[in-house]
């Protein structure tokens, strides 16, 4: 039997959270406050997750806030940040707007999240 | 001079919760003013997630949550005049501002004070070594890359672990810069334990406890910085100097809320919070001047921005739409051992309060409890507590007590 501890990320309570594994497979969590925590930890044993934010340089030379519309794994952040900094986000772009769909991959799209100049 | 029912300075997540509240509260004649060229204040340039969640139960980037305020005071119409700087609040509430078009004083019903705080410079820290360019406070980095569009240097050290310098390497090293360490003089991180996980377990930069910059090095640009270990006292320890190798170096070591107006409009402050003394309706000791958000006591969460906004938005409408402000004695609410501050500082008889409270230092299952006398108010377990996380308490304070005691037992 092996313990992991994790501090979650889901909110910012930032439960400690003590999985137990057996191997593999997991005997035992502990310490997280809701399910979410749960599925946390879950995900972090089997395939990280997260959202990311960055910006985008637009047309007028001013970056122009984005995020990933969905969580993407962990170790692609990288490569999802070499994609987005190669484009640039029309004139005129709007909160909401779809810069890049399925990047890197991930069939996750990356979206503003303020309006462009 | 024109008048106005309600003067609101600051059109950040406080400023903005404030006018909605305040509008729907009955209190429609309202200007708002700000200095910079648009609404939204610091959220704007805090791109990464993890606002609302409190509030809107789902997590959403800074940007996101400052326009759904912004959507708000837009639908009720609120006067908003931007780029323009408050230069005097006097004690009988004449606000006296400037912008391109000239010098104006309005007199307003009740102010309510929302300017947000600043971050603490390299002065005030007294690091020795050169002067070179390359040193930022990291909010100023934040803006520089996520505002401006430029990066403000390759390599990098961090001194301060609070959630601006944990969230500023994270976005550094995402843009390709290297982050050699985030450096922190107390024993515990200032920062949200979550951001810690996140921002550098995530990334692989270590997080050095108990360090602080002790020399800088370089002439034109930041060459390097020597970090050094300190004691239980945060004396430097001799002999265990590391050095860095960096162009940059970012200062993320404390906010100080920018109360420069309310000082001026007589509000007696407190010397802790660096913000106002308010009761529970978040009104000054000047009556008719009110205070939230981070110039009042700095926050972790935006959230709670918010909400206090909104209370002193409600109260400041009460205010000018009652003919008579006969308000009842008000009572300290006094900090013991353990509890570093309150807010409000004071309350009155029959108040239904939300006490916002951080602990002196990190301590593990403590229990807080709120006196009357010998009489307990309110009890609430604390699993973790730390600095860096703001809790609150709700009382109902009875009649007849002289003060409320906050205190805290392990």
């Amino acid at each position: 039997m092996t313990e992991r501890k994790y501090t979650c990320i889901i909110c910012p309570q930032g439960c400690e959270i003590t999985v137990t594994l057996d191997g593999e497979e997991i005997v035992n969590i502990e310490g997280n406050t809701c399910q979410r925590g749960k599925t946390y930890v879950t995900e972090e044993l089997t395939a990280p997750m997260r959202t990311l934010t960055t910006t985008v340089m637009s047309a007028s030379g001013r970056p122009v806030p984005v995020r990933t519309s969905a969580t993407v794994p962990k170790e692609k952040l990288f490569d999802c940040m070499k994609e987005i900094n190669a484009v640039t986000a029309p004139k005129g772009v709007r909160r909401g707007d779809i810069i890049i769909d399925n990047v890197a991959g991930t069939g996750v799209s990356v979206v503003a999240t303020a309006d462009g100049e | 001079m024109t008048k106005r029912d309600i003067v609101i300075v600051g059109a950040g997540p406080a400023g903005l919760a404030a006018v909605v509240a305040a509008y729907d509260a009955g209190a429609t004649d309202i200007l708002l003013i700000e200095r910079d060229g648009k609404k939204g204040g610091i959220l704007k340039q805090c791109i990464h997630p993890g606002f609302g969640l409190h509030r809107f139960g789902c997590e959403l980037t800074g940007p996101e949550y400052a326009q759904r305020y912004i959507d708000e005071a837009e639908k009720r119409n609120i006067e908003t005049l931007t780029n323009t700087f408050v230069i005097d609040i006097t004690e009988d509430r004449v606000v006296t501002y400037q912008n391109g078009d000239g010098i104006f004083s309005v007199q307003a019903g009740a102010v309510i004070l929302a300017m947000g705080c600043r971050e603490r410079p390299r002065g005030a820290l007294n690091i020795p070594g050169t002067r070179p360019s390359g040193i930022f406070s990291a909010g100023t980095a934040q803006r520089l890359i996520n505002i401006e569009g430029y990066m403000p240097g390759k390599s990098v050290v961090i001194l301060g672990s609070g959630d601006i310098g944990l969230i500023m390497a994270r976005r550094l090293t995402l843009e390709g810069a290297k982050v050699h360490a985030v450096c922190e003089i107390m024993p515990y991180s200032g920062g949200l334990s979550r951001n810690i996980e996140q921002c550098l377990n995530d990334f692989g930069i270590p997080l050095l406890l108990s360090h602080t910059v002790t020399e800088i090095h370089g002439k034109e640009r930041l060459t390097g910085v020597t970090v050094s270990k300190v004691d239980e006292h945060r004396v430097p320890i001799k002999g265990t100097e590391i050095y860095f190798d960096c162009d940059t170096l970012l200062l993320s070591v404390g906010l100080i809320p920018e109360n420069e107006l309310t000082e001026k409009a007589g509000v007696v402050m407190d010397r802790v919070t660096g913000g106002a003394c308010v009761d529970a309706k978040r009104q000054t000791s000047v009556e008719g001047v009110f205070a939230c958000g981070n110039v009042l006591h700095v926050h972790d969460l935006v959230d709670f921005v918010s909400s206090e906004a909104e209370l002193a938005g409600r109260s400041a409408a009460e205010y000018v739409l009652s003919a008579q402000h006969c308000e009842r004695e008000a009572i300290p609410v006094k900090a013991e051992d353990g509890i570093r501050y309150t807010v409000p500082q004071k309350v009155r008889p029959g108040d239904e309060a939300e006490i916002y409270f951080r602990f002196s230092d990190v301590s593990r299952n403590v229990t807080v409890t709120a006196y009357a006398g010998d009489t307990a108010l309110a009890k609430k377990k604390v699993p973790r507590a730390a600095p860096g996380e703001m809790q609150k308490i709700k009382i109902k304070v009875p009649e007849g007590c002289g003060s409320v005691r906050i205190g805290m037992s392990k």
